[in-house]
């Protein structure tokens, strides 16, 4: 058969466009998550072998879903006992229901939201939960989100299918959660989508970490939670620190390809739309007036960014941002990162006295303390100390770049 | 879990190990190599000469075939191992993304096989 470009890019836009939409769906009420990905998958099979011949449907969601949906009937009807099928089968004429009506109104309705605070629920395994939206929601597989969570395929794999298990045995509920749970869930959502960002609440900000290789998606995560709960501030935060973190990509590296510290970073190479968007975010969380750690984390960026107009942030104010962050969402990111503000403000002495306040057991891997502490201590004149540290620096980094630099700092004391 | 982290490496660093001015490249081992023994992972790991130093020895029948140079010929040659005790296979990979060849060769984690003591 031959291959029908145009067919096939509509079937790869539909399943982009609205995967989550219709995984989210179809396990709305079966909770089988894992049997709703495979009819799904045969549906986007089906729609490559049809659509090249019949032509493309007006509304290719609503055709994938009800294939989908038949697929999945059949698979019951030949897997499942009797009881549990009749209980099946009633589910999925429920299912039927939501998809006539659907049919008739315009578009098929957005469940992506539930599917989120599912996969976000605290009975999954957190370092499940980030794979599991970006699985669920955009139709990532195992082995392109191995890398980036620095896991092995078949481990994430399993991960993964032991979490869809758990959703269905432990009957995680397909709700909205209750008003009193939801700052807590909906926390749990934003660290998930953080945590595929990649650069992690753990990490110090400004020191421009190198973000994993699901930075668009993890943003687009964002955007679609965003416009979901379009109330919320916290979104908004996440989405504007990612925006912000996203625009300075291309000045994290000079022309040489050598690391650039985020205060010597050549602010042409900025990304100035980016930013724009960031800021406009930013601001419109903060008219909801609800002050969250994702919109202090992002006004942190803001203010590292403040130098494009000119203008300096004043460090004290560093120092506040810093202090209010670690007041919601204690940290030794934030620790850190408060005592390098501090070092700025007030001079390396109690830059360093706010490092030696952080127990030694949370810091001994822990890469940009001891990359702080060796800068610091370079400050302070301590020069033996300073390179014992920077040693320790460049032995954890995970970047070539990066070892390169604090080899260069390094030496030239 | 007892993993070892065994690191790969292309030709080329093998021979900027005795270059003069690859002062950096020979730091950066230096001080993973202290990372990994002042985490209290480590039981023990050696850097190895270039893997044409190496001799192989095969025995087949009752002939015994020795040759030259590293077992196979890949682009990619065993320039040194650790072998480290942490908690899983994620853990492990944390710290062998840290080697410095992790950027330019690879490192293979394979967990080690430890003898169950038989009760006496």
């Amino acid at each position: 058969m031959m291959k029908d470009p145009v067919a096939h890019q509509a079937a790869e836009r539909a399943a982009r466009d609205s995967y989550g939409r219709l995984l989210a769906i179809l396990s709305a009420r079966t909770h089988d998550i894992a049997a709703s990905e495979d009819a799904l998958a045969d549906a986007f099979a089906r729609a490559l072998e049809r659509w090249p011949a019949d032509g493309i449907p007006a509304r290719p969601d609503a055709w994938l879903l009800s294939v989908a949906r038949h697929r999945k009937l059949d698979a019951w009807r030949h897997t499942r006992v009797q009881d549990e099928a009749t209980q099946a089968l009633m589910l999925l004429a429920g299912e039927v229901d939501d998809i006539d009506s659907a049919n008739d109104g315009e578009a098929v309705p957005d469940e992506r939201l539930r599917l989120l605070f599912v996969c976000a629920h605290p009975a999954i395994d957190a370092p499940a939960r980030a794979p599991l939206m970006l699985q669920t929601v955009l139709g990532l597989d195992a082995a392109r989100m191995a890398g980036a969570f620095l896991t092995s395929p078949s481990t994430l794999g399993q991960r993964l299918v032991r979490a869809k298990a758990r959703i269905r045995a432990a009957g995680i509920p397909f709700e909205y959660p209750q008003a009193r749970e939801l700052p807590q869930r909906l926390q749990d959502v934003l660290d998930g989508i953080y945590a595929a960002y990649g650069t992690g609440w753990d990490d110090v900000d400004g020191a421009d970490a190198i973000p994993r290789n699901l930075t668009a998606e993890a943003i687009d995560l964002a955007r679609i939670l965003c416009k979901l709960m379009p109330r919320e501030p916290e979104p908004l935060g996440l989405l504007a620190l990612m925006l912000f973190c996203e625009a300075r990509t291309a000045a994290r590296r000079n022309d040489a390809g050598a690391y650039v510290p985020l205060d010597q970073q050549d602010i042409t190479r900025w990304n100035h739309e980016l930013l724009a968007e960031a800021e406009h975010h930013l601001r419109q969380a903060s008219s909801m007036q609800s002050l969250g750690a994702y919109q202090l984390e992002a006004a942190i960026q803001s203010a590292h960014c403040e130098r494009r107009a000119g203008a300096p942030v004043p460090p004290e104010t560093l120092v506040s941002l810093y202090q209010g962050l670690l007041a919601l969402r204690p940290s030794i990111g934030a620790q850190v990162s408060l005592a390098c503000a501090l070092a700025n403000a007030r001079g390396p002495e109690t830059g360093l006295q706010a490092l030696d306040a952080i127990p030694a057991t949370d810091v001994t891997n822990y890469q940009p303390f001891w990359a702080a502490r060796a800068h610091l201590l370079a400050a302070g004149g301590a020069r033996a100390a300073a390179r014992q540290a920077y040693d320790r620096a460049i032995g954890l980094s995970t970047s070539a770049v990066v070892r390169a630099y604090l080899n260069a700092m390094s030496q030239r004391l | 879990m007892q993993y070892m982290l065994m690191f790969y490496q292309p030709a080329a660093e093998f021979e900027q190990r005795n270059d003069a001015s690859s002062q950096a490249y020979r730091a950066s081992w230096v001080a993973y190599a202290d990372a990994v023994r002042q985490a209290g992972i480590s039981l023990g790991g050696h850097g190895l000469f270039p893997p044409m130093t190496g001799t192989t020895l095969r025995v087949r029948g009752d002939r015994r075939q020795v040759q030259d140079g590293p077992f196979a010929d890949t682009k990619e040659q065993l320039g040194g191992y650790f072998v480290i005790d942490v908690p899983d296979l994620d853990a492990a990979l944390e710290w062998a993304a840290r080697a410095p060849c992790a950027t330019s060769g690879g490192v293979e984690v394979r967990p080690v096989f430890v003898a169950t003591a038989v009760a006496a």
